[in-house]
């Protein structure tokens, strides 16, 4: 009687892992399916750009052959780019605006995080709310009235007013992943650090910032972002090549009239692109850690 | 070292709610206090308030002879040790220790003598190195403790430091704290809701309820003569027996305390004097399970016998807690291991009354 039932406990055992075996089948096959079909829509435009720097103007126009392959490989499209001086300027100009931008954005919102989310005082609750508010509005409705306010302070084809521009947009969201960080760090931390001699300053210099580190780096890479790959400002603000950024300097000056310079373009793309996936590379973790730290209470 | 003084303290949070309700307190220097209380009895906002961690919306905190009221906790000369440690995780032990001292431009060498100092008495030298993340629940509230010493302040805050820890390393910090205070004897103000903690540690308790203290004394004070109904059951474990009973004329001219028609027992003489107001009021009699034990043939004046009915046993190897129903009211009785007691059964126990309390059913005092 009990070897009978404890057969079939067995077999009711082993037919609920097969189940789970099978349930679990599936969920890998969907998503290597649906991270497949991710990771082919995401790749396919790199690609493409890759191997369309390689190939000469003549390889490009010519309409024999497959497009996605390369026939006579050449690095000429790099070479020209790299010692081309328009190009050098605007690579010199993305450098400098974003590092500005990036500083500028990172003491505002380290600031504005810390006090309203650490010092409590009346309305930071809907301050807080407020910061977010403006990450919401597009950009696009904004650069009107903006032009107003940068032709008053002289700064039309001028790109420091990019490094003026740039944090209205990664401030708010900067501000909003570093309160989140800093909310999740215990409110004893702050107690004891003033128990100790720390004034506000001090506790957010010595205390706050080496332990909200992975956040600060998220919100620096976010503002690294916005501000490297930002477009539509530096069309509308700069239009001499020795303002210019890369985003508009690559295609105001290798489109000419209607005659695009595929092959330089692309090599122009990449060679722009590699300073963020350089710096993706190496702090990706770091971004994640902070993107996801103040979810839930650790 | 320093006398710490509480007059008048009220802290009211917005909307009205009132944590404390207009406390005094003196605790003189050197001395170990431990406010004890329930959740929400207003004890850790106390402690908070000498801290400087909460604002006082009235009345007078005196640190060493000063209105600290205004004064920031920075310039209080106070350290605090904190439930979850507090310690600063991207630091070494060394450096949490050293923060306080470096913030106050202290030179290097004597920084490093206090720290050292404090190391060797808590036993963490070899810990000095390490991250807080390398260490255990234990040993982070010693480097906690250690970052106050350095200090040398003028008075210890310690809120429920030993309440993130399981129940043995609790027992073996409770030491600690005590041999370091006997070692370093600063002014301490000590916050638990641990009765056991409280009883072991301080010099006198500070109970505290509803935002009020109940009742200020030392750890026998409070055993033996509790004022209220309230610090006598929450001091003490198992907690004291409560009996709703009314005071009656009893033999030979004394009195008796009847709790049911058939459990009626007699006050002991020493007491009829103290209890003869109350003849004919409802009251409450208290009595704790230690004075409810195994019955003896050859008892003491004041001892009586009682027969109760065993709801549940409960051995626990030096002693044995027996429970029972009296008139639907629950009593515990603390008995020798040895005797028997099963279940459905009656049991002959002693009540030794020398040791009971009545108490105003309105007021809950303790007469």
């Amino acid at each position: 009687m009990s070897a009978t039932v404890s057969g079939r406990r067995i077999a009711l055992a082993a037919a609920r892992k097969n189940s789970l075996h099978r349930s679990r089948m599936w969920a890998l096959w969907g998503s290597y399916a649906a991270l497949t079909v991710f990771v082919f829509m995401f790749l396919v435009p790199p690609f493409y750009t890759l191997m369309t720097s390689l190939k000469s103007s003549a390889e490009i126009s010519a309409q024999t052959g497959s497009p996605w392959l390369v026939h006579h490989p050449t690095l000429d499209n790099f070479w020209y780019l790299i010692t081309y001086p328009n190009f050098q300027r605007y690579y010199l100009n993305s450098i400098i605006v974003t590092i500005l931008t990036v500083a500028v954005s990172m003491v505002i919102s380290v600031l504005a995080a810390f006090s309203l989310s650490r010092m409590g005082f009346w309305g930071s609750q809907t301050l807080s709310t407020g910061v977010f508010l403006t990450y919401l509005v597009p950009p696009s409705l904004l650069f009107i009235p903006l032009f107003q306010i940068i032709g008053q302070l002289g700064l039309i084809n001028n790109f420091w007013c990019l490094v003026i521009l740039y944090p209205t947009l990664a401030v708010p969201f900067c501000t909003w992943i570093m309160i989140g960080y800093f909310s999740s760090i215990p409110k004893e931390l702050d107690e004891a650090a003033l128990i100790d001699g720390a004034g506000y300053l001090q506790m957010l210099w010595r205390i706050f910032i080496p332990v909200a580190m992975p956040g600060i780096i998220a919100a620096t890479i976010f503002a690294f972002t916005i501000s490297w790959g930002a477009f539509l400002y530096p069309l509308a603000y700069l239009y001499t090549s020795n303002q210019m950024v890369l985003t508009v300097g690559i295609i105001s000056d290798l489109i000419r009239g209607d005659v695009f310079q595929w092959g330089k373009i692309m090599a122009a793309c990449l060679l722009a692109s590699l300073p963020p996936i350089v710096i993706y590379a190496f702090l990706m973790d770091y971004y994640v850690a902070g993107l996801t730290a103040g979810a839930t209470k650790g | 070292m320093a006398e710490v003084s509480v007059r008048k303290v009220v802290k009211e949070y917005d909307g009205g709610v009132q944590a404390v309700k207009g406390i005094d307190l003196d605790i003189a220097d050197h001395e170990f206090v431990v406010l004890v209380g329930p959740s929400g009895c207003g004890k850790s906002t106390t402690l908070r308030m000498i801290a400087g961690l909460e604002e006082i919306t009235a009345g007078e905190i005196w640190i060493d002879g000063d209105v600290v009221n205004d004064v920031p906790p920075r310039d209080r000369d106070i350290a605090m040790v904190f439930q979850n440690y507090a310690l600063y995780p991207h630091m070494s032990v060394f450096d949490n220790m050293a923060f306080g001292l470096k913030l106050r431009k202290f030179p290097k060498d004597e920084i490093k003598r206090r720290v050292d100092d404090a190391a060797r008495i808590l036993d963490i030298v070899p810990l000095l190195d390490r991250k807080p993340r390398a260490l255990s629940g234990g040993q982070r509230q010693r480097v906690a403790m250690g970052r106050a010493i350095v200090r040398n302040p003028k008075v210890f805050l310690f809120d429920e430091p030993l309440s993130n820890l399981d129940a043995k390393l609790r027992v073996q910090m409770r030491t600690e704290i005590k041999k370091v205070h006997q070692t370093i004897p600063t002014t301490t103000v000590y916050v638990t809701h641990d009765q056991i903690e409280a009883m072991t540690l301080a010099d006198r308790v500070v109970v505290m309820n509803g935002g009020v203290i109940e009742q200020v004394g030392t750890p026998n004070d409070l055993y033996h003569h509790p004022a209220t109904r309230f610090v006598a059951g929450f001091i003490g474990s198992p907690a004291m027996n409560f009996l709703p009973c009314r005071v009656q004329d009893g033999t030979n001219g004394g009195l008796s305390v009847r709790i049911t028609d058939t459990f009626v027992v007699p006050v002991p003489p020493a007491r009829v004097d103290r209890y003869g107001a109350y003849k004919g009021r409802e009251m409450v009699l208290g009595i704790r399970p230690e004075h409810l034990f195994e019955y003896h043939e050859q008892g003491k004046p004041g001892w009586t016998r009682v027969d109760l009915p065993v709801d549940v046993v409960e051995p626990m190897g030096m002693e044995t807690m027996v429970h029972f129903f009296v008139d639907g009211a629950p009593v515990c009785a603390r008995v020798d291991p040895g005797t028997h007691a099963a279940p459905g059964e009656m049991l002959p126990l002693t009540a030794d009354l020398n040791q009971m309390h009545l108490m105003e059913v309105d007021t809950g005092r303790v007469v």
